[in-house]
């Protein structure tokens, strides 16, 4: 039959988004790659310079100093963001609640905004004249506490990690709803007949039957804290000083501020093998423990 | 059972209490802070004082400033312009690709399908610098093209791995009988199958919009021109020049969120079920 055999026609269906595919993002990508090899200001022809800029990458402080930001937000994006979105999938599915529709979708909003507007909104919670939270702290006579929180360089990093775990919450809240709901009742029956307790219940039931969405949520959250770029610029720009400095922040500067762009290159990709790195592992981790539990 | 053991279930119902109050409290923790630049946008400027203070008068007015005077018609128009062309565009080429991999057989048909899945993985950080200096020495920055054209690149990329699914999904026998029916290739891809594929189209359409209704960065780089701002990038860089109307800017911002909250209530099943599917997404 015509269908079961090859058909060369196929290639006009995929030529389309080929093309576009093509032009805008995949050759974009090697030429990210060679640019990186090369010192470059977007508008002279570049000079080859071999790995010269990474070289200076790793010895250059400030480049290691928002490595080191971006490994702040891991915590904020990879251990509380899940650690939230956990605690709220366990609730809305541990007893039979009424509403819990209209829980996950209120708990799920903060997700689908973009994260220009919940910069914005929290530029606005943490201003420090107006913002909600110094004049809650002074309407409760903690005054001594409220400061600009996204100019201090001790709270910064922190004022804006914690928005980005608000801001990520819900997708690992859905992820491991998806999940539960497909652990077996039977499972928690029994382990109540035994006597197990609800933290037992959690530790020996919940948490191994949420291997997989666990290891999503932790691809996709590092991914995103290493990629982390808008929620910056729109709450502190990188400041004050270096303290809130991200990679994508560095990134930008270079190629689009002081056209450093061969520079700025050798950051992409960077970053890109970063995050090709860390999903290999993860999903070789996920393969091997799947192949434990045939054997 | 007849009846219910008091006991029992005096304790079942003290038992959710806690369960109540927690999701209580991260539904407030949810919900206020969009409500508290609401209602910052109803006020006037004297009333900042007291952040959890109603307004005395709901002044609508600053919508207006925002709309007009701070240009938030024209960001909403280019938003409205670029995300309609990328979400129709990227769905029809993604049914057309999906279709493709998930029933066709064809020669380097998994070297081609790996060559989306790159795009589905990399960020745009990867290709932005070199696309940005392409296209301005072809004068297509600060145009919608610069735009619309590289998100549908990477939005195919999902899409064709994920109408994939689909296709392949639709039974063998349905296919053969159309056919049998009399029904050519295109009668069958646009009778018999578009209609077994509708669900994971519309989830991947809302996804397509919020990506692209979202979207900063590329933005950011390819746009200069106050007219053709998006509204996101117009929110950040307002900021930068009306630093001090605190009531303007958050008109604006609600005016940003405004459509992303509508969407959410009338499709918010698909929002779900996309940004969980959306995961393998980089």
């Amino acid at each position: 039959m015509n269908h079961s055999s090859f058909n060369r026609s196929a290639y006009l269906y995929l030529l389309p988004a080929l093309a576009i595919y093509g032009i805008f993002v995949l050759f974009p990508i090697v030429q990210t790659v060679f640019y990186s090899l090369t010192d470059w200001n977007g508008l002279t022809s570049p000079t080859f310079l071999g790995l010269q800029n990474y070289l200076e990458l790793f010895q250059d402080s400030v480049f290691i100093n928002a490595l080191l930001n971006n490994l702040a937000f891991i915590f904020f994006y990879s251990v509380l963001a899940i650690a939230l979105g956990m605690l709220f999938a366990v609730l809305l599915t541990g007893a039979p609640l009424r509403g819990m529709a209209f829980y996950r979708a209120g708990l799920f909003f903060p997700q689908v905004m973009a994260s220009v507007v919940i910069g914005m909104v929290w530029r606005w919670i943490y201003h420090p004249q107006y913002g909600a939270l110094n004049q809650s702290l002074r309407a409760v006579g903690l005054g001594a506490w409220a400061r600009p929180w996204l100019g201090d360089f001790d709270w910064a990093l922190i004022a804006v990690g914690i928005v980005g775990a608000w801001a990520q919450y819900g997708f690992c809240m859905v992820l491991f709803l998806a999940g539960i709901q497909n652990i077996s009742s039977v499972l928690y029956d029994a382990a109540r007949m035994d006597g197990a307790g609800i933290f037992q219940q959690f530790w020996y039931i919940t948490l191994p039957g949420l291997r997989n969405q666990l290891l999503v949520a932790l691809i996709s959250t590092l991914i995103a804290a290493i990629r982390i770029f808008d929620l910056v610029f729109v709450t502190t720009r990188g400041g004050p000083g270096y303290a809130t400095l991200v990679a994508g922040m560095y990134l930008y500067r270079n190629a689009f501020v002081i056209n450093r762009a061969g520079y700025a290159a050798a950051i992409a990709v960077l970053l890109t093998i970063l995050i090709l790195v860390i999903s290999y592992f993860i999903l070789r981790l996920q393969r091997t423990q799947d192949e434990e539990s045939f054997a | 059972m007849g009846f219910a053991n008091p006991a029992v279930n005096a304790r079942r119902i003290l038992g959710s209490v806690p369960t109540y109050f927690i999701l209580i409290i991260g539904l407030l923790m949810a919900v206020i802070p969009f409500l508290l630049i609401f209602v910052t946008a109803l006020k006037s400027p004297e009333e900042l004082g007291n952040v959890f203070a109603l307004p005395q008068q709901l002044h609508w007015g600053n919508f207006q400033r925002a709309w007009t005077q701070a240009h938030f018609g024209t960001y909403f128009k280019s938003s409205l312009i670029v995300t309609l062309s990328v979400v129709g565009v990227s769905c029809l080429l993604s049914l057309l690709t999906g279709y493709a991999f998930g029933q066709l057989r064809f020669p380097f048909k998994n070297s081609v399908f790996l060559l989306f899945l790159i795009g589905l993985i990399v960020p745009t950080e990867a290709y932005v610098i070199p696309l940005y200096y392409s296209l301005r020495a072809v004068y297509l920055t600060d145009t919608y093209w610069a735009l619309i054209l590289p998100q549908i690149g990477m939005s195919v990329c999902f899409g064709s791995f994920w109408m994939r699914g689909f296709f392949a999904g639709i039974p063998r026998d349905l296919v053969d009988a159309s056919r049998v029916d009399g029904c050519n290739d295109w009668q069958t891809f646009w009778h018999v199958m578009i209609p077994m594929v509708l669900p994971g189209l519309w989830t991947m359409a809302v996804l397509f919009f919020i990506w692209t209704w979202n979207d900063f960065l590329l933005a950011l780089v390819m746009i200069t021109k106050e007219d053709l701002r998006t509204l996101p990038l117009g929110l950040a860089m307002f900021q930068g020049k009306y630093t001090t109307d605190y009531t303007l800017t958050a008109a604006g911002a609600t005016i940003v969120a405004l459509p992303t909250l509508l969407f959410y209530v009338l499709f918010q099943r698909q929002f779900i079920r996309g940004v969980t599917a959306g995961a393998i997404k980089g």
